[in-house]
């Protein structure tokens, strides 16, 4: 067993915005849905009309989700061994 | 006023455009330039067929009736897109590794390939997407019926189903010429994705473009229009908190589940690194679709007549305030949105249907011969066909049934939550490893149960199948059991009703089935490959030592891959092995990885029972798996140079002790070669000596004389031609011979080295299957031809069936071309394949057939010299031997 690794415990710091990148964009689809839930929670007098807000809202935030998600693209690099594997795949 | 007639000319010139689009993309792809098809736009474009007729027409009366709620349609596939990083890139990795051709593919091969979930997961999928079909062909055919109306003709229900009617027939047979092209699903249809590709830019630049007109043309500009939509009866929309999030998540759950989108999304994915791109640019693109949904509804109800289909808004405020031009072109988009979508879930369900039930049933009805008897390629593609064929008919069907009323119109809705069943198996295989076979069929049942219940067979109307006592008092009077009051909780929306009792009580069931069974070693194997795919995308193996012969799973292969690409898989194996020629040692990772190939085209259950056929026994035990775990976990660390040092020297020892073999072989037949040199010669000397003696003597009647000094000259010119023979073999191995170079056909060659062989009279039949005989050679013509008549004579002499027959056919392999002489005897021995090039090996102890077994040795020397190469190829039922070409 002399040749086994220690696990690495700190990372440099590209690799460690690296990671962070990636936390964001698995918390992406969540702080997604709880935006998205805000309009149900808005208070309404009587009579008064939420729908054109509500669209406003809606679409504000849509656009954020999908802007964040281009940077988060962009911005996390492809990982090439993880991809190159199932050999057979790749000719 | 906007003549009927140019709109049917317009729709027929569009499908023309999507025909010959498709057809060039299948050349280019075919022709290996293959890249801007493959780019992550037309990834992302593909996927939305999401967006069908039901999203581009329905959307604007959905949110006429229901306000902002139609906006969960696209929010739920949104959000799945951004959190691609949890549940896509797995599928799509999985998909990739285990060659996975269907939603049902993937269930039946996470829980040990099983043949029993693939079809519920089939019958699941087709009973839930039918309605869905015929939503389709509903909403293009009333999209011509508005045309017509304007046009001043009413059309009658008759005239609505003869247009069903030809636009079913027109999509099957797009379908099938560009779906069923290869039999591979892993192989992508790129014919199929670029017409989608276009269709989708089409669809939403007809949106926009009705949008823009509608805000800026109609309504007066962006704050009008925001005004416009306070007055209206939009305005009063309060959003249900329980609808809102259940629709949101069925979306989402369904843009997964549904077959079309999983093959879209997962089957026709070249490239992982596509995902980054659609994870943004997909959300866009439904953005883009529904933002002028609220704008064109609000106009729509102020300017058109009471009483008028909202669903059809996009198409009758153009053509209602005079635009002829822009609802033509909505109309292509409305037209597009169905389209693509019967194509691609046709496609989707087809293939499920015929890995699933066709091939299957056909197998088992064949008995267990089966997997030899027959072109299971043509069985396999022909199903696909006739599948595609039933499933579009049973959408017409089913639009016939239902007579196309407003029934249609909630269905789909009804038919995601179907769909969606598949969820709680599809994401508990992909990241628990404890769930199995039982608990998935326990869940899909009991779910697909529920959903029938309550909201399938209801949606029919009251009193339609279920009758209106059942819905007050439930069924024989079981209260609880009220289809719309499950348990007695009334008062809940139907839709959610059903959604929540089905999704609830088919996890449960899942859970409680997998807890309590045991699952099956293969199960186990199949469930850590997929919860840790990324771990090790290559796995553990599936196979023990088997007793396969290469030779039979070369038979089979070649029968459902075709001889081309199963020929190179073995070549390709054998090759990695260290060894010559197309029979590799059949090893358990080279039994893993024929499967995988044979799974892509008939799917994971139907290509585990073909190779079990041929491993009886020897698959894995779970003892086997302890043990492969154990060593795994010992051996990983520090293994992986040690193990390609091994894999190197077993490369070695193998090639070794082949030579080994041959030399054995060899020296043995060196020792008879003088002993034979000496046997040839000295047989035709003996007879001369002793007729010629006989003459001498003089005693003999001029017969006599006649008949002896006959044989002496046969026997002379026997012993002329065997040294012309060695003189020959010599020169070519001392490498003497002078070439003489010429440029020819190869139909001339062949037809001279036919008509050669001739002379001795025809016994056998040549068929030759060359497609191009016209291609030519450079190279030393005679010496080819020489080549060609001595395969042509050997099979002449060789040949033991009763009408024998010989094929020749010439093929393209890698860039070379190859020419195949394929005989229907018996062929040759495995043990003897590797000796017959030598000399004097004859096999049979044929004095007829004349020779001193010098011929194939000498070709094979003339095809050194050429540059070229001539091979026996094992596995085509009779004697069969491979000249490649110079």
């Amino acid at each position: 067993m002399a040749l086994k690794l220690k696990p690495l415990q700190f990372l440099a710091r590209s690799s460690y915005r690296q990671r962070r990148l990636r936390d964001v964009a698995g918390m992406l689809p969540i702080i997604g849905i709880l935006l998205l839930q805000v309009p149900l929670l808005w208070p309404r007098a009587e009579g008064q009309s939420l729908t054109t807000s509500a669209m406003i809202y809606v679409f504000g935030v849509w656009i954020l989700l999908i802007a964040l998600a281009l940077y988060l693209s962009k911005a996390i690099r492809n990982d090439a061994p993880e991809l190159g594997e199932g050999q057979e795949d790749v000719d | 006023m906007l003549t009927y007639n140019v709109l049917i000319a317009v729709a027929l010139l569009y499908v023309v455009f999507l025909f010959g689009i498709a057809f060039f993309a299948e050349k280019r792809a075919r022709a290996g330039r293959s890249g801007w098809v493959s780019s992550p736009w037309i990834y992302t474009l593909s996927l939305s067929i999401y967006c069908t007729a039901w999203t581009f027409y329905g959307a604007v009366g959905y949110a006429a009736r229901s306000g902002l709620e139609y906006l969960t349609v696209y929010l739920g596939p949104t959000i799945v897109m951004l959190g691609w990083w949890w549940i896509v890139r797995k599928l799509v990795r999985i998909g990739r590794s285990q060659r996975i051709t269907s939603i049902a593919d993937l269930i039946s091969s996470r829980f040990g390939k099983s043949t029993s979930l693939g079809v519920i997961v089939t019958l699941i999928a087709v009973v839930a997407a039918t309605p869905y079909l015929a939503l389709q062909l509903q909403s293009v055919t009333l999209s011509f019926a508005v045309f017509a109306e304007a046009g001043g003709t009413h059309w009658t229900q008759a005239d609505l189903s003869r247009a069903a009617l030809w636009v079913a027939i027109g999509l099957v047979v797009f379908t099938i010429v560009f779906g069923t092209r290869n039999l591979d699903a892993n192989e992508r249809h790129h014919g199929v994705v670029i017409a989608i590709a276009v269709e989708a830019v089409v669809k939403l630049c007809a949106l926009i473009a009705v949008g823009v007109f509608v805000v800026w043309g109609v309504a007066g500009g962006l704050g009008e229009t925001l005004q416009m939509i306070d007055a209206s009866a939009i305005s009063k929309w309060e959003q249900p908190a329980g609808r809102w999030v259940g629709l949101t998540f069925l979306a989402g759950a369904a843009f997964l589940c549904l077959p079309r989108m999983f093959q879209v999304l997962v089957v026709e994915n070249v490239n992982e690194n596509h995902l980054s791109t659609a994870s943004w640019a997909f959300p866009l693109y439904v953005m883009l679709m529904s933002l002028f949904v609220v704008p064109i509804a609000v106009v729509g109800l102020n300017l058109m007549p009471s009483g008028s289909n909202p669903d059809l808004f996009v198409l009758t405020l153009p053509l209602a305030e005079g635009w002829n031009v822009l609802a033509i072109f909505s109309f292509l988009g409305g037209f597009s949105s169905a389209t693509s979508m019967v194509i691609v879930a046709t496609i989707a369900l087809a293939t499920m249907v015929s890995n699933h039930i066709v091939v299957p049933l056909w197998l088992s009805s064949r008995g267990a011969g089966a997997v030899v008897a027959g072109d299971i390629r043509l069985v396999v593609l022909l199903s696909r066909r006739i599948s595609i064929a039933a499933v579009v008919l049973g959408g017409y069907i089913y639009f016939r049934l239902s007579g196309g009323g407003a029934a249609l119109a909630a269905i789909g809705l009804i038919s995601f939550v179907g769909v969606v069943q598949v969820l709680p198996s599809l994401v508990g295989g992909l990241y628990w490893r404890g769930a199995t076979r039982w608990g998935a069929i326990a869940g899909l049942v009991v779910g697909f149960s529920v959903w029938a219940w309550c909201l399938f067979l209801p949606s029919f109307g009251q009193g339609a199948i279920i009758p209106v006592s059942v819905f007050e008092n439930g069924p024989y009077g079981i209260n609880w059991l009220r289809p719309e009051a499950l348990f007695g909780i009334e008062k809940i929306d139907p839709l959610l009703h059903a959604l929540l009792w089905s999704m609830l009580l088919n996890a449960v069931a899942f859970f409680v089935g997998s807890v309590v069974t045991f699952p099956a070693p293969i199960e186990r194997l199949q469930g850590a490959q997929f919860v840790n795919v990324f771990e090790h995308s290559t796995g553990a193996r599936a196979w023990t030592q088997s007793a396969a012969e290469a030779e039979d799973l070369l038979i089979m292969s070649q029968r459902i891959l075709g001889p081309t690409e199963a020929q190179q898989i073995f070549a390709r194996e054998a090759a990695r092995q260290g060894k010559a020629g197309y029979l590799p040692d059949v090893t358990p990772d080279f039994i893993q990885t024929l499967e995988r190939n044979l799974a892509g085209s008939v799917g994971a259950a139907t290509a585990h029972a073909m190779i079990g056929q041929f491993t009886q026994g020897s698959s894995i035990s779970v003892e086997d798996l302890i043990a492969v775990a154990d060593e795994a976990v010992q051996i990983m660390e520090y293994s992986n140079r040690l193990e390609a040092k091994s894999a190197e020297q077993e490369r070695t020892a193998r090639q070794l002790r082949d030579a080994n073999e041959k030399l054995t072989a060899l020296s043995i037949q060196k020792d008879a070669f003088l002993s034979q040199i000496s046997h040839e010669l000295r047989t035709p000397m003996t007879s001369i000596r002793s007729f010629s003696e006989i003459l001498r003597d003089g005693d003999a009647d001029p017969a006599t004389v006649e008949r002896y000094s006959g044989i002496i000259h046969d026997e002379a010119l026997r012993l002329t031609r065997l040294l012309d023979d060695l003189l020959d073999l010599s020169v070519l191995e001392n490498g003497q011979v002078t070439l003489n170079i010429q440029e020819g056909s190869l139909k001339t060659l062949l037809d001279r080295a036919i008509s050669a062989t001739e002379a001795s009279g025809r016994r056998l039949s040549i068929r030759r299957i060359v497609a191009n005989e016209n291609h030519l050679l450079n190279t030393d013509l005679d010496r080819l031809t020489q080549v060609f008549i001595n395969l042509i004579s050997n099979a002449e002499k060789y040949c033991d069936a009763e009408a024998p027959e010989l094929k020749i056919t010439l093929r393209r392999i890698g860039g070379r071309h190859v020419v195949d002489f394929i005989d229907n005897g018996s062929g040759i021995g495995k043990a003897s394949q590797r000796v017959i090039f030598e000399k004097f090996s004859r096999l049979s102890d044929h004095r007829k057939a004349g020779g001193a077994g010098l011929g194939l040795a000498i070709c094979r020397e003339i095809m050194a010299r050429l540059g070229g190469e001539i091979v026996y190829l094992p596995g085509q039922g009779g004697a069969a031997f491979r000249v490649t070409l110079p």
